[in-house]
């Protein structure tokens, strides 16, 4: 009897432990990043900083007593492949929340299957359409471009500049790009007197150049991503081409005057705040995150942080912020994640509505100036 | 033809079954990929495999039909059941136009040819804005309908995407075997020799390119309907080398092998991806072995392997 009266409680004891460790099985957050393909030099920091946040939060004990895990794969940056990648994790890998993908095009692919199967999604992608009209379930970090947009507009209205060239890559970053600017000029008094793109792999941008000039055009706005813009730099001074050039926050790394040389000097660009870290005047809200990111991405990859993986790393705070208010479902992340407000993370200042799944305003930019291959910010 | 009956009952009752297997899980939407690359690679053996001719611009039919589809009932509201045979026309008619100038064309003339065919159509997916939506692609296209089932779950695609591809499996099977079929292989294996026997060989090759074409545009408008979305990026130069390698793999000239390499060239970067970074060593290298020592693909080459491991055991048996 006694006997038994030990296995009985041996028994009981074992369950005991196992429900211990057992008790919180870890939150799945599926992450979908174009860590290959053109669409690398996004996914690449985007996975890196995801994994570096959550091996940082569960190091510090997870969120509510759960750990994280993050179960990520390479979209490659096409559409189909991010849509297989997304019924994946929600289907064999029943993650809670999925953060991605990196491109537009991705992000637009994969909304239908998030909103059917009520799983919120936090896109790292800047088009204004991934949250315009706002989706029950979808969500972004990276500031919209129609931002960016008016802080050239305004600088350019202050300057009293007001006919002005655009050459936009032919991707979707470009094109959506060139949405806003058609759709933004005429409230800031600008007429677009030349308008015409380049692709993502040309080598030589000389021609659209040479009709720039020709347009008597009084600056010249790029948007697009590395390698182009750095390439429309280099001809444009090699064409002598004098007028003011403006860019995109595309091209807000280091990469970008690496490429560029000399030829990036006096360029201008509206950037999120990353690349000025150390700039920023003490009192700036965001100042501590963005110290904090370049500091563990420098330790972590002995690179720099740059604004891509700043996305991933507020989609994973975001995340954590929405788990730790008390829901870790689907949907009370959902509803949590609505209800955030004044989260300072490396994009901006996060403020989610029922009606703003973007979050962010004007501050989540600076302008900024290439002077002696770094950054100043423009006052 | 009774074996081709047969070979092609026990295939169309595996194909209906495998939901039983794989049901509501995520290899259940890469099985619905599947069967539109199934069609794709048959289209495209039809034209390679069958009378010769290569194609490198196999994407960009697959794109018109897809962005046709989508443009007509995401912009336009059409009923997908009308814009779906109306884009496999059109597809049809430019096929059938250029057919006549680029297959003129031989060799490394005509894959050049295809090549810019399916770059110009790429080209045009990008800048064509207002159409297109450009790169950033064109969304809320409508699933098809059918009374009151509306096809948006994956288990509804995989019927409704593999009836389509046992469709064609079967077309394809009675053409490979009919007069025209044999016209095919004849110009393939000597274009003059079809001549002088009788064979009206441009003619021949024109409409086996137009065929192949609206087959491409069908799987594309069924692949618009199941993704719902459509962006550029999936209808590029590499997915035209990607179809083939789908028919070089599964066998030239085999219906059934189209289905092996479109089969294995869809699922076999899912079972990779256990590998995380050397999933694309590991694929490059696969493809490699198989071009080296299957080089009449898997249709051939599998039981070939079967037949020498067999023959080998029996002798070892008798020694």
């Amino acid at each position: 009897m006694i006997r038994r009266f030990f296995s009985c409680s041996a028994a009981v004891s074992v369950l005991l432990v196992c429900s211990i460790a057992f008790a919180a099985p870890p939150i799945k957050i599926g992450g979908l990043f174009a860590v290959s393909g053109p669409s690398a030099p996004l996914g690449e920091p985007e996975r890196n900083t995801a994994k570096m946040v959550v091996d940082e939060i569960n190091k510090a004990g997870g969120v509510n007593g759960r750990k994280l895990e993050l179960v990520s794969y390479d979209t490659t940056g096409d559409a189909t492949k991010a849509l297989q990648l997304a019924n994946k994790l929600i289907k064999d890998d029943k993650v809670t929340a999925i953060i991605g993908p990196s491109t537009t095009p991705e992000a637009m692919a994969i909304i239908p299957v998030v909103e059917k199967e009520h799983i919120p999604l936090i896109a790292l992608a800047a088009g204004s359409k991934i949250t315009d009209p706002v989706k029950k379930w979808v969500f972004k970090t990276a500031q919209n471009d129609s931002l960016a947009v008016s802080w050239i507009f305004e600088y350019l209205q202050k300057q009293k500049q007001s006919k002005v060239a655009i050459l936009t890559v032919s991707t979707g970053f470009g094109s959506s790009g060139r949405e806003q600017l058609k759709a933004q000029a005429a409230r800031y008094g600008i007429s677009l007197v030349f308008d015409d793109t380049f692709g993502p792999n040309d080598s030589d941008m000389t021609a659209q150049l040479t009709k720039v000039r020709a347009s008597h055009a009084q600056a010249l706005i790029v948007w697009g991503t590395n390698p182009g813009p750095a390439k429309i730099a280099n001809n444009a001074r090699q064409l002598g081409l004098k007028i003011p050039i403006f860019m995109s926050h595309g091209v807000s790394s280091k990469k970008f005057i690496e490429l560029a040389g000399d030829a990036a000097e006096g360029i201008k660009l509206p950037s999120g705040k990353v690349i000025v870290a150390d700039l920023l005047p003490k009192s700036d809200s965001q100042r501590k995150s963005l110290m904090a990111f370049v500091k563990d991405y420098q330790n972590h990859y002995k690179t720099e942080g740059d604004h891509f993986g700043g996305h991933a790393w507020d989609a994973v705070m975001l995340i954590k912020a929405a788990i730790e208010r008390g829901g870790d479902t689907p949907a009370g992340i959902r509803d949590n994640l609505e209800k955030i407000k004044g989260f300072a993370g490396i994009g901006g200042t996060f403020s989610y509505s029922a009606q703003d799944h973007a979050g962010l305003g004007k501050d989540a930019f600076v302008l900024v100036e290439i002077k002696n291959r770094d950054w100043v910010l423009v006052k | 033809m009774k074996r081709e009956l047969l070979k092609f009952g026990v295939f169309a009752i595996l194909v209906l079954l495998a939901p039983l297997l794989f049901s509501g899980g995520y290899l259940m939407n890469v099985l619905v990929f599947v069967g539109i690359n199934t069609m794709l690679a048959i289209g495209l053996n039809l034209l390679l495999g069958n009378a010769g001719q290569i194609s490198l611009g196999h994407a960009g039919f697959f794109g018109m039909g897809a962005y046709i589809s989508g443009i007509l009932t995401a912009t336009y509201a059409w009923n997908p059941w009308f814009a779906m045979p109306l884009a496999a026309v059109v597809v049809g008619l430019l096929a059938f136009l250029i057919g006549f100038p680029i297959l003129k064309l031989k060799g490394h003339y005509l894959a050049m040819a295809t090549l810019g065919l399916g770059i110009i159509v790429f080209i045009v997916f990008n800048e064509t804005v207002d159409l297109t939506g450009g790169p950033s692609g064109l969304s809320g296209i409508p699933n098809l309908t059918m009374g009151s089932v509306t096809f948006d779950s994956d288990v509804k695609n995989y019927y409704l995407i593999w009836g389509f591809t046992l469709m064609i499996v079967l077309f394809a099977v009675n053409l490979a075997n009919s007069r025209v079929g044999r016209a095919l292989r004849a110009v393939h294996d000597s274009e003059v020799a079809a001549k002088v026997l009788g064979v009206n060989t441009s003619l021949l090759k024109v409409q086996i390119f137009t065929l192949s074409a609206v087959i491409s545009s069908l799987a594309g408008s069924l692949y618009a309907h199941t993704m719902t979305f459509v962006a550029p990026a999936s209808f590029g130069f590499n997915f035209s080398v990607e179809l083939l390698t789908m028919v070089v793999i599964g066998g030239l000239g085999s219906v059934y092998g189209s289905f092996l390499g479109a089969a294995l060239l869809t699922l076999l970067p899912e079972f990779l991806r256990a590998a995380h970074d050397y999933d694309i060593i590991i694929y490059g290298g696969l493809l490699m072995l198989m071009v080296m020592f299957m080089p009449g693909g898997l249709v051939r080459g599998v039981p070939d392997l079967f037949r020498k491991l067999f023959r080998r055991g029996k002798e070892s048996g008798h020694a």
